[in-house]
């Protein structure tokens, strides 16, 4: 037998024998390679929701095709709505939830702009819904591709927002995501945002976890607030005169900005468990000490950006998981000591010149001491490709650009 | 090392489902793997794409594949249309479906051509030109960077038992066949 490390046979016999570790440690965490979307209902199905209501629309036709599935074999337990349009589709879930169901719904683009009006009641009346949001654009033109607007556009609405990266990171969001909306200090609805096709129809390596060890984490919801009781009927959502009506909005708005905290402790109770986290749940950084240069974005768009860090020294990747609430804290302290801050976002809040997340980072360093050069990149609009080149690119021009500059990838 | 394919077909000859074979054939082989469509509108007919990664490790890598290690076409009459070997790597492969030898093939590239007639195999073992699984028995002969018995595990486990077998035959049929 040759003796030398870099005879051929031997590289062969060691790469083998890095492939079969390779295969020992997925075997050993039950990995399997599945659809994304199929990932995403295979959560649902391991939260157990009492009611799944839905109306399809590409991208995320193949999520609530594979749940109808799982209910017709009796893999899921559940009651399953096919409504004739979004906003029945939102107002159903909300009728569902009142009445103390765990209940689940998806949808993507111009099905949740029509779910808009029933959106704000959701969150008004404090409703545990989880909704997986496929994100993609908004017509016109009509577009059935890839990017933020949808639910960017639903900022203000009062729900939670958490963006994924990976089918993973969609398969334990959606568990965390009902923990979190079910305590009875936050009481608000989540959508669970994944980037249309590059996550929902896109086979990746997935860990499914184990339906005891779920059952343990998430309990069966027991609604205090909230129940169907004919004994003890209740009136919810009903008109308020202004004073209430602002008290009420109040303690919204407190406890949206409060739900912080309850992201965090549920993403680490998480870990704990399922041994998976990404970054602090709020905010996930990547090579992020003593760069210079860092780049904010979003979803599975920071599988590119951390290439393109992997690739270049001088930059890094501070991603924001959680858009709603918005981590103002956590950006501060990640960035502390960044003095170039790129934006990458598949967004634009017209009438600003602007994506959305530009104005709230900048904000967010207001009261910093003005001397960081924060940048704005619009791209990824409608399905528009961003690749590892373009971050470097993006890396590279904006040596030369001056605070407060935007601009367009265009292609 | 990370290793790109990508598959040229016309809209409705299943390159999305050589791909998704191939992902799933790496993994049981105890690799990463990721496998997606072009996104785009594909109409019966049209030329399509689909892509797929292989890796020692997760790959978070989510753009098309521009620079494939291999390509691998379902319908010679393509070449004439796009640039097949686009971006492919100087010592890459690129299989193509057709009774034609790789001389008569108008690709301009460094890459390695192999060709082998699948349509022929198919219509005799399937009774059915569905070149797209089939293929996959080109791929583990000429590029082995898959198994053979991983690619049949796969289609045990993705088709109905007697299309299964059919396609079986088929993909051993190819890979006894494919030379390179």
């Amino acid at each position: 037998m040759c003796r030398s490390m870099s005879c051929k046979m031997h590289k062969k016999r060691n790469r083998t024998k890095i492939i079969l570790k390779i295969r020992d440690k997925m075997v050993k965490k039950n990995m399997q390679i599945l659809e994304g979307s199929r990932a995403a209902a295979e959560a649902v199905v391991l939260c157990k929701p009492a009611l799944t209501v839905a109306y399809p629309i590409t991208p995320q036709t193949h999520i609530v095709e594979d749940i109808a599935k799982f209910i017709a074999d009796g893999k899921l337990t559940a009651k399953h709505i096919e409504v004739e349009s979004e906003f029945s589709a939102m107002s159903a879930a909300v009728g569902g939830s009142a009445a103390g169901s765990r209940v689940f719904t998806a949808t993507s683009s111009q099905g949740l702009a029509l779910m808009n009006e029933v959106l704000f009641a959701a969150s008004g009346m404090r409703l545990p819904i989880v909704m997986q949001v496929v994100n993609r654009a908004l017509s016109a033109p009509i577009n059935i591709w890839n990017d933020w607007q949808d639910s960017i556009s639903a900022r203000d609405s009062g729900w939670l927002q958490l963006y994924c990266e990976t089918a993973q990171e969609v398969v334990d969001t959606t568990i965390q995501a009902y923990k979190i909306a079910e305590d009875n200090n936050i009481l608000l609805p989540i959508m669970v945002c994944m980037d249309g096709f590059f996550i929902t129809h896109t086979l990746e390596p997935v860990e499914l976890p184990e339906q005891k060890n779920v059952d343990k984490f998430l309990p069966k919801y027991k609604p205090t607030h909230v129940f169907l009781d004919p004994e003890k009927p209740m009136t919810q959502g009903p008109f308020a005169f202004p004073k209430p009506y602002m008290e009420m909005r109040k303690q919204l708005s407190d406890a949206v900005d409060n739900s912080d905290k309850m992201i965090k402790k549920v993403h680490d109770e998480y870990a704990k468990t399922f041994g998976r986290k990404y970054g602090n749940g709020l905010i996930d950084e990547y090579k992020n000490k003593d760069k210079k240069t860092a780049i904010i974005t979003m979803g599975s768009l920071a599988g590119t950006v951390r290439e393109a860090v992997d690739a270049k020294d001088d930059i890094s990747l501070v991603r924001i998981r959680s858009y709603r609430p918005f981590p103002k804290k956590e950006l501060r302290k990640a960035l502390k000591n960044a003095d170039t801050v790129i934006i990458l976002e598949k967004n634009i809040a017209l009438g600003t010149g602007a994506g959305a997340l530009y104005d709230e980072v900048r904000s967010t360093f207001y009261d910093e001491d003005g001397k960081k050069k924060i940048l704005g990149v619009v791209c990824g609009i409608g399905g528009s490709e961003v690749t590892v080149e373009d971050v470097k690119d993006i890396a590279e021009i904006s040596k030369k650009k001056k605070n407060g500059d935007i601009w367009w990838l265009m292609k | 090392m990370l290793k790109q394919i990508r598959v040229h077909g016309r809209g409705g000859q299943g390159a999305v489902t050589s791909c998704e074979l191939l992902a799933i054939a790496a993994f049981k082989d105890g690799k990463y793997s990721q496998s997606f469509p072009f996104f785009g509108v594909a109409r019966r007919g049209a030329p399509v794409m689909a892509f797929t990664r292989i890796d020692d490790k997760f790959i978070r890598l989510r753009e098309q594949v521009t620079k494939p290690d291999y390509v691998m076409v379902l319908d010679p009459t393509l070449i004439d249309v796009i640039d097949v070997h686009e971006g492919i790597t100087d010592t890459g492969i690129i299989i193509v479906n057709t009774s034609k030898s790789p001389s008569e093939l108008n690709i301009k590239t460094k890459a390695k051509v192999v060709t082998v007639d699948i349509t022929k195999i198919s219509l005799e073992i399937i009774g059915a030109p569905f070149v797209n699984t089939p293929m996959l028995g080109a791929f583990a002969k000429v590029i082995g960077e898959v198994s053979l018995k991983s690619i049949i595990l796969a289609i045990e486990e993705k088709m109905p038992e007697k299309i299964a077998k059919k396609n079986i035959d088929a993909v051993k049929k190819v890979f006894e066949v494919t030379k390179l």
